[in-house]
């Protein structure tokens, strides 16, 4: 059976319409989730796309926290539904308490688009299991409040626990503490990501198709639950 | 509001922690610098919010508003906030 992949979209979300391609390029069945709905129709896995959503008024991801669909998907997340949340995505999972710490300003101050390389530090996440410990890939960084912050504490958790799931190489383009480019939640089903896998998944449109394995991890999920 | 309404109008300022890097503080730092104002040795950025609220500006009107900050206006990862009255 192909893997249901809901992929919301809330207003100011930009890549959905990516994340939607790469489910589908990974095998997956993309099914698109309004923000403003209650419920998850069934899927197996979610995607919390990039872009602006509320256009980051207030703090990036802290409006979209407490949109009616959020009521449905933060229970569910606890529950052990594989989500993963790319760019303002994880900004909305940490405004969420779903995952650790915060994204603030580039120490640069300047937006960056580019591509970065990133290592996976964790493949045993439900979304990078397609990897392997330690693997280097090229993504795309593009984002203005990208640098990963939080108490020294967390910071020292993560890293003891594992739940780094990649970190920058080659460079810290934003100042992210100690490279952080994602992390996961204890179980591993949560992934928060800052560069984009989903424009990485095709060389006629990105640096290659190194992301294609993080979405062929949420089209795995329903065997792995 | 209805008519004899009373509204109380609470003052939020939410600024980033000393230890969090403030680029955007920084930045205006530097523009006084090339602005003449050579005695200005640091900005730091913050928000304020203006919260109106029905009833007393009481203590229990401060706490719900103190409660408010730490849910939403402020992320505690990142920021520290102080609530007062208008």
């Amino acid at each position: 059976m192909t893997a249901r992949v809901g992929i919301v979209t809330f207003p100011g979300s930009l890549d959905d319409g990516d994340a939607a391609r790469a489910v589908r390029r990974a095998g997956g069945h993309p099914v698109p989730l309004w923000h403003g709905e209650r419920g998850l129709a069934g899927v197996d896995a979610v995607i919390l796309p990039g872009g602006f959503s509320y256009g980051d008024y207030l703090r990036c991801g802290a409006i979209a926290r407490f949109a009616p669909i959020m009521a449905d998907l933060i229970p569910a997340a606890r529950a052990g539904l594989p989500v993963l949340g790319i760019c303002n995505g994880f900004q909305i999972l940490c405004e969420a308490h779903l995952l650790p710490g915060a994204l603030t300003r580039n120490s640069g101050r300047r937006f960056i688009s580019r591509v970065v390389r990133v290592r996976i530090a964790n493949a045993g996440t439900a979304w990078t299991a397609g990897y392997e410990r330690g693997q280097e890939v090229a993504l795309v960084l593009k984002s203005g409040e990208g640098a990963y912050v939080a108490a020294p504490a967390t910071l020292d958790a993560l890293e003891s626990e594992g739940r780094i799931v990649a970190t920058y190489t080659g460079g810290n383009p934003n100042g992210s503490a100690r490279a952080i480019a994602g992390i996961c939640n204890e179980a591993g089903n949560v992934v928060g990501l800052m560069p984009h896998p989903e424009h990485a998944i095709d060389p006629l449109t990105g640096p290659g198709a190194d992301g294609l394995a993080f979405f062929a991890g949420g089209v795995r999920a329903p065997v792995a639950r | 509001m209805t008519e004899g309404g009373q509204v109380t109008r609470i003052i939020v300022d939410v600024m980033p922690k000393p230890e969090i890097h403030d680029p955007q503080g920084q930045a205006v730092a530097r523009a006084c610098q090339r602005l003449g104002f050579g005695e200005v040795t640091g900005v730091r950025q913050g928000k304020r919010f203006e919260v109106e609220l029905a009833g007393p500006a009481d203590d229990s009107a401060l706490a719900r508003v103190r409660e408010l900050a730490a849910e939403l206006l402020a992320n505690p990862v990142t920021e520290q906030f102080t609530v007062r009255e208008d």
